[in-house]
């Protein structure tokens, strides 16, 4: 029910609305002092609060990312969560400034949807889970199963090409909330879980009764690259946003991390000197503070410590997410 | 004073319109400005996603979105439709153990109402759902509780006749028993008036509804085979399966709504004056007439428009299907809207239907409460 009341806040929130979005939402941020962020609903190393209630994961450190490069203080973000049905209304409507919720990237979602993704923070691919007891070794096996799924999801859509391409039929069983959809798998409704593979790694991980006795099957039968996204029209807070994300990448690739920036405040090399504000006029350029992305490394780290603190205990592999010198597809633009 | 009272209510039609028109260009204007997409030429796009549950009207992912949000707004009848009956029929006896004089059996129906109407229906609803998916085996070890019938937690798959040319012609058998049944109560109704002579209309009815398909059915040499249900791969092929989903939000909604149906029976029969009873006896009305001709009649006065409400009370709880994942209209149209971004018109449509149903519903209760109404009263 809370879907149909976001969704209808929002649309609530289209009738009404007029004034609201003549100001920036980068004026609107600063005056209100914090970054309002939909994350996901409890989604291990993307956005799950801890047990001390604090939001831990990659996607929230793209939201605590923004807020130290606004504010100079990562910990200025109140977080929405929201689930796969609310996510865009909710960022549509306003109810959010940053929608930083393992969203894939598609031409639907970036035209007509009315909204920009400002890059890719996640290369994945969607994938099955099955329970070992099946003895499924592949996809093409799959044939005739029941599938656990989330609504409103591009796996929704994949699911449904890939088996109409194989000729193969199944019986989803769709509902909207994680946690009770992995319910449903794991209390053996379907046969199968799919969604992207970081979910499928991260659910087994921290929702299975005994991770071992489930296995993820070698297909991976999309593209779902996963970024933040904002509404459509606003050009400078989309700029504060994507640079914010790509001074991650780029103190990476620089070699820069939360434990060395304070020494290299110094550093002879001039692209240092520039990332981090000693030099140059990049904060002015996205109106904000000078050493905007120094904070973001001092407070938040950059991409491979927050990958390697959030995601790399649940046993995931840098993989295609590793920096593009080192065989990976992570590239940023140049900061200069 | 006539002419100032229209100007009045002219003044405020006026300004209802302007605030319905300023709603509407203020939506179209902010959803431009957003690059938002506008408009129903969605519902002719190919939907792409798979629905579990498509009785009646054949679908598949590469069906319109007009026909994935027919297909929920079926779902969304059949539990409706399926719901009412079973609701009514629970509720009203329910209300009637209410009023035994069995201590036992008044106390348990009494305990029963209060339990289900005060729990919250969602809550009942994840409650159902989990004990049907956790506590039944998977469909390689299902419970066969009779031959051919299987419980798992896919469901109950159960055999089903398989067809046979024959069916079609029972069909009609029926029919015309229903006609004929119909033109014979009418019949005994015109010959008890004019000779006062009563006829067993009720015995000769049933024998006609039923005695003339039976008949049908043994002059074509009784046709009984069974399309069972049977594992193939993950599960169970043939025969008919009812899904966890659908028992579920059935169970739930018959359950809940059948709670405040029984306290509606039960304050409609305690509304008639107790000296109707003894009215009817000492006229010499047997007893079971007494209900039918007497006690009935106004019992249903105050009974059925309550009974509407919770009608459609019934019918609008359909939609908490979301949260347990039935693929009710709700469910596809909100799976729409995110797949299309077009909230405002998933919104729309949704409201739309539900008016409509409740419309229908409300329509045909007040058309039967008419009927049943004390003539020269007030409707």
């Amino acid at each position: 029910m809370k879907a149909v009341h976001t969704v209808a806040a929002g649309a609530v929130a289209a009738l009404f609305s007029g004034a609201l979005y003549a100001q920036s939402t980068l004026d609107a941020v600063k005056s209100k002092g914090y970054v309002q962020c939909g994350v996901n609903t409890g989604l291990a190393g993307f956005s799950q609060p801890d047990s001390r209630g604090v939001w831990k994961g990659l996607d929230v450190d793209s939201c605590r990312a923004v807020a130290a490069a606004v504010f100079g203080d990562a910990s200025k973000v109140r977080y929405t969560p929201l689930t796969a049905q609310q996510r865009f209304t909710a960022l549509q409507s306003g109810e959010v400034d940053i929608l930083s919720r393992n969203t894939t990237w598609t031409i639907t979602r970036d035209t007509s949807l009315g909204l920009n993704f400002v890059g890719v923070t996640y290369y994945d691919g969607q994938g099955f889970m099955v329970p070992k007891k099946l003895n499924v070794k592949s996809a093409r096996q799959l044939n005739g199963a029941t599938i656990c799924v989330q609504p409103g999801t591009t796996t929704e859509l994949n699911l449904a090409d890939y088996f109409r391409a194989n000729r193969m039929s199944f019986k989803p069983v769709v509902i909207e909330k994680l946690e009770e959809v992995t319910n449903a798998y794991f209390s053996g409704r379907c046969d199968v879980f799919t969604t992207d593979v970081s979910g499928l790694v991260s659910t087994r991980g921290s929702r299975a009764p005994n991770p071992a006795d489930h296995v993820i099957l070698p297909e991976v039968i999309s593209k779902e690259p996963l970024g933040p996204v904002v509404r459509h029209g606003d050009d400078r807070w989309f700029d504060v946003v994507k640079w914010s994300v790509f001074a991650m990448l780029e103190a990476e690739e620089m070699g820069l991390s939360s434990k060395n920036i304070d020494q290299n405040l110094n550093s002879a090399n001039p692209a240092i000197q520039r990332f981090v504000g000693a030099t140059g006029d990049f904060g002015k350029m996205l109106a904000l503070d000078n050493r905007w992305s120094y904070n973001i490394i001092k407070q938040v780290g950059n991409y491979g410590e927050s990958f390697e603190a959030n995601l790399t205990p649940l046993g995931f592999e840098r993989g295609i997410n590793n920096l593009w010198t080192k065989g990976g597809l992570m590239y940023a633009p140049p900061v200069r | 004073m006539r002419a100032r009272a229209a100007a009045v209510q002219l003044a405020l039609v006026a300004a209802v319109l302007f605030v319905f028109w300023y709603f509407a260009s203020n939506t179209a204007q902010n959803l431009e400005a957003r690059k938002i997409a506008s408009g129903f030429a969605f519902l002719s796009r190919e939907a792409g996603f798979e629905i579990g549950e498509a009785p009646f009207l054949a679908y598949g992912a590469a069906d319109s979105y007009a026909r994935a949000i027919l297909v929920g707004l079926i779902n969304t009848f059949r539990v409706a439709l399926v719901g009412i009956v079973l609701a009514t029929v629970l509720g009203t006896l329910l209300g009637l153990a209410r009023l035994s004089r069995n201590w036992l059996l008044a106390k348990l129906a009494a305990g029963y109402v209060e339990l289900a109407r005060n729990v919250p229906l969602l809550v009942q609803l994840f409650f159902i759902y989990a004990v049907i998916t956790e506590n039944f085996p998977g469909p390689r070890d299902a419970l066969s509780p009779l031959p051919g019938v299987f419980l798992s937690n896919r469901g109950i798959a159960f055999p089903l006749l398989a067809p046979h040319a024959a069916y079609a012609w029972i069909g009609a058998a029926l029919a015309a028993g229903a006609v004929l049944a119909w033109l014979l109560a009418r019949w005994a109704r015109r010959r008890q008036a004019l000779t006062g002579q009563p006829f067993p209309v009720l015995s000769a009815g049933a024998a006609l509804v039923l005695g003339l398909p039976l008949a049908v059915f043994l002059a074509a040499g009784a046709p009984l085979a069974l399309d069972r249900p049977a594992l193939q791969g993950f599960n169970f092929a043939g025969g008919a399966i009812l899904t966890p989903e659908f028992a579920t939000l059935l169970g739930g909604l018959t359950l809940y709504t059948a709670a405040f149906i029984a306290e509606i029976v039960r304050a409609g029969v305690q509304a008639v004056d107790r000296g109707q009873f003894e009215a009817a006896y000492s006229l010499g009305l047997p007893r079971r007439s007494t209900m039918r001709l007497v006690i009935l009649p106004q019992a249903l006065r105050v009974i059925i428009p309550p009974l509407t409400s919770q009608y459609l009370n019934l019918t609008k709880n359909s939609s908490l299907a979301v949260a347990i994942g039935y693929p009710d209209l709700v469910s596809i149209a909100n799976t729409t809207m995110n797949q299309t971004g077009q909230a405002i018109e998933g919104i729309a449509i949704i409201m739309a239907v539900y008016l409509t149903i409740s419309l229908s519903i409300s329509a045909l209760m007040n058309w039967y409460n008419r009927r049943i109404a004390l003539k020269g009263a007030r409707a």
